[in-house]
């Protein structure tokens, strides 16, 4: 009889914790949860602005615009024959998208305690809702992005894409799943910890400059080939490599480093969800 | 007989105390290398019993020690216990808000939880939006919403300001329209904490009359923590009571509230503080209630006069601002008054005062006091709920008069006067 009844509990909630026990199903039924997330995310960030959505263009713009101004015109950084100033788009646009989802879902924990200390639903909600909130906004940067590629184009710049670009996609997933994996394994331990927040912060930073953003790969490997590997260590550069080559076929992709890039997000990923999995039981208590 | 729905087993929790710092950091290392060599944490050995008034030993204390029990289906359950009891805490792992330190729960049915109405409302979102939004973090998908869509806004009472965003709704309306969408939940087991208490008496009563339909007429199970014993005698069939982390007792509900009430076999009409209550302001030393003329460790009759005595030093320089008050609830735990010592105002240094209630005035019955310290009148800069409860009991009656008890609480004897001489 006890075993009987043992078999048609629903769910048991144990203390003792698996160390994989990922419930994919849960969060399949918490679909209509992660849809009202990420619109709550897009219509809720410029609300009571007058620019309103703009302001996600005017970012990319003007920081593209600087790069371009200090990087290019003051350093002489050299991009081929593409216009330094798309160049440069293309490479903020995408790291940006990185950058976003890292560091808002390496805050998961903290900024959503209140609602975590009250109710339950499969915490990857959170994280996984801010990964496609940020691919919309990464969207709209990207029309721009074509916009200007456009002009670009007709002002008889020789910019063309590549058959690559069919890829592209994929290569934004990766990228999206990097930073989500990182962002889970950051965000579980500053539940704990907060002194990873002020590393966090900084640590984007000196990430940025070593993953290509406003350089071409190909330029550190010739000037500084003592410190490439810093570089050609980074998945990020890699990434904004190939997306750069699709884009305006400039650069190279590499098939290692994209391999090299798929593996570290593997497993950042895998690892980002185990350690997820145990802090959700009971970060509460200690955030 | 119907099925058990919910089974609690063995659960306990256990929190570290003290700040987070390069200490926890040890201990965590400590327990990982227990981990490794697989034995067990070392932790869970030590650690206290929850009460916040003693010093404790150890900076780990118990929350929640070895809890058990089970829920049958369409069961409404109580959980009482005082501030700190554990009560809180037990709603949070059986929501999965947070997990026990060892122990586990089986369940049959989806549990939802309102520890909170309102959770994850955005202020910018209008009242609709926000309707999906908390439904669906409260676990409904969008094809319930839309089915009880206006169901709720009906309910709430909020449909003129539907589509305007919440953050220009009183904090009234945001109250009524978050409570709407927790009322069209349909899990098999809902968890409640005092959310009644909010909103306006009118919403109150639809609020617990809501609630009597999803526990009576639904048969949904429920688990319910509440302060108020009116309130779990009225929707609950059976509690359990919490101290101090330990279930200390399971029953009728009636049973189990005046269990509550009785706070266990210490003596009930004197209370030494020690140094638990002192501040900057004031420390309290004790609180004695009796008959005038009776000793201490005697019952309390009606028929007397009663004596409450506080003894209390005032450290402050300014001693005519402030004033004791005292709540005194019934065993319902409905307030029945409040009274100061606006009278015999506080002296610097130790006081002893006393207050009395005429002979006949209380009833008899359970009362207990809530204590505040207040300055100026009008705010309270400490309270404790329930600092003493006292029972008076029946006075000798003459035979062949009413035996039974007369209705209400009080019998204050009133002056009579001859008009017609």
């Amino acid at each position: 009889m006890n075993n009987f009844e043992d078999d048609v509990w629903l769910y048991t909630i144990s203390s003792k914790r698996k160390l994989i026990d990922f419930n994919f199903k849960e969060i399949w039924r918490y679909r209509d949860l992660l849809i009202l997330f990420v619109k709550r995310d897009v219509v809720t960030v410029y609300k009571q602005t007058i620019l309103g959505p703009l302001w996600y263009l005017i970012q990319p713009l003007f920081t593209a615009l600087t790069f371009t101004l200090i990087f290019n015109k003051v350093a002489n950084i050299e991009t081929g024959t593409v216009p330094p100033f798309l160049f440069n788009l293309a490479g903020i646009s995408v790291w940006n998208y990185f950058k976003n989802c890292l560091q808002a879902t390496s805050d998961t924990f903290r900024s959503n305690a209140g609602i975590f200390s009250k109710v339950y639903f499969p915490r990857l909600i959170s994280p996984l809702s801010v990964v496609i909130s940020n691919l919309i906004k990464f969207g709209i940067q990207l029309l721009v992005f074509i916009g200007f590629y456009i002009y670009y184009y007709f002002k008889g710049a020789t910019v063309s894409v590549n058959t690559s670009l069919i890829f592209f996609p994929v290569l934004i997933i990766l990228m999206g799943l990097l930073g989500l994996g990182l962002g889970m394994i950051i965000s579980s331990m500053v539940t704990k910890y907060r002194d990873l927040k002020y590393l966090l912060n900084f640590g984007v930073q000196l990430l940025m400059y070593t993953s290509a953003v406003m350089y071409p790969l190909a330029l550190v490997r010739d000037k500084l080939p003592r410190f490439a590997w810093l570089v050609e260590y980074n998945p990020m550069a890699y990434v904004i490599e190939a997306a750069r080559y699709m884009l305006l076929s400039t650069g190279n992709i590499s098939v290692n480093g994209i391999v090299f890039t798929c593996f570290v997000t593997l497993t950042v990923l895998f690892l980002g969800l185990i350690i997820f999995n145990k802090t959700e039981k009971s970060f509460i208590d200690t955030v | 007989m119907n099925d058990i729905i919910l089974k609690v087993e063995h659960i306990s929790k256990q929190y570290r105390l003290g700040l987070v710092g390069m200490g926890t950091l040890q201990d965590d290392l400590k327990r990982w290398w227990y981990q490794v060599r697989g034995k067990p944490n070392p932790f869970l050995k030590v650690g206290d019993l929850n009460d916040r008034s003693l010093k404790g030993n150890s900076n780990y204390v118990w929350a929640l020690k070895d809890i058990s029990f089970e829920v049958r289906e369409g069961e409404v359950l109580g959980i009482i216990g005082k501030n700190g009891a554990g009560k809180s805490t037990l709603l949070k792992i059986l929501s999965r808000v947070t997990s026990a330190t060892s122990g586990g729960i089986k369940t049959r049915g989806r549990i939802a939880s309102l520890l909170e109405v309102g959770t994850g409302f955005h202020s910018e979102l209008t009242g609709r939006e926000n309707i999906y939004l908390n439904g669906a973090i409260l676990g409904m998908t969008k094809a319930e919403i839309q089915s009880k869509e206006a169901e709720i806004i009906a309910f709430s009472g909020c449909q003129r300001y539907i589509d305007t965003p919440v953050k220009r709704y009183s904090s009234g309306m945001t109250v009524r329209l978050a409570f709407a969408v927790a009322a069209f939940l349909e899990p098999d087991i809902l968890v409640i904490d005092e959310v009644l208490a909010v909103g306006d008496a009118e919403f109150q009563k639809k609020a617990i009359g809501k609630m009597q339909d999803i526990s009576r007429g639904e048969g949904r199970t429920v688990l319910f923590v509440s302060h108020n014993m009116a309130s779990v005698k009225t929707l609950c069939s059976r509690a359990i009571v919490l101290d101090h982390g330990e279930k200390v007792f399971e029953g009728g509900t009636d049973e189990a509230v005046s269990f509550y009430l009785k706070g266990g076999d210490e003596l009930l009409n004197y209370r030494d503080f020690g140094d638990s209550i002192n501040n900057k302001v004031f420390q309290l030393h004790h609180i004695g209630i009796k008959n005038n003329t009776r000793e201490i460790y005697d019952a309390i009759v009606e028929d007397e006069e009663i004596e409450l005595k506080t003894s209390i030093s005032f450290k402050a320089t300014n001693p005519k601002d402030y004033h004791i008050t005292y709540h005194l609830f019934n065993e319902m735990g409905e307030p029945m008054f409040s009274f100061s010592n606006t009278a015999e105002p506080l002296r610097h240094g130790d006081n002893v005062i006393g207050c009395y209630f005429p002979k006949s005035f209380l009833q008899s019955g359970q009362y207990f006091l809530s204590f505040f310290f207040v300055k100026d009148r009008r705010k309270a800069i400490f309270i404790e709920k329930d600092i003493m409860s006292f029972v008076v009991t029946d006075g000798k009656r003459d035979i062949g008069v009413y035996m039974g008890k007369e209705p209400g609480y009080i019998r204050p004897q009133f002056k009579w006067v001859r008009l017609d001489d």
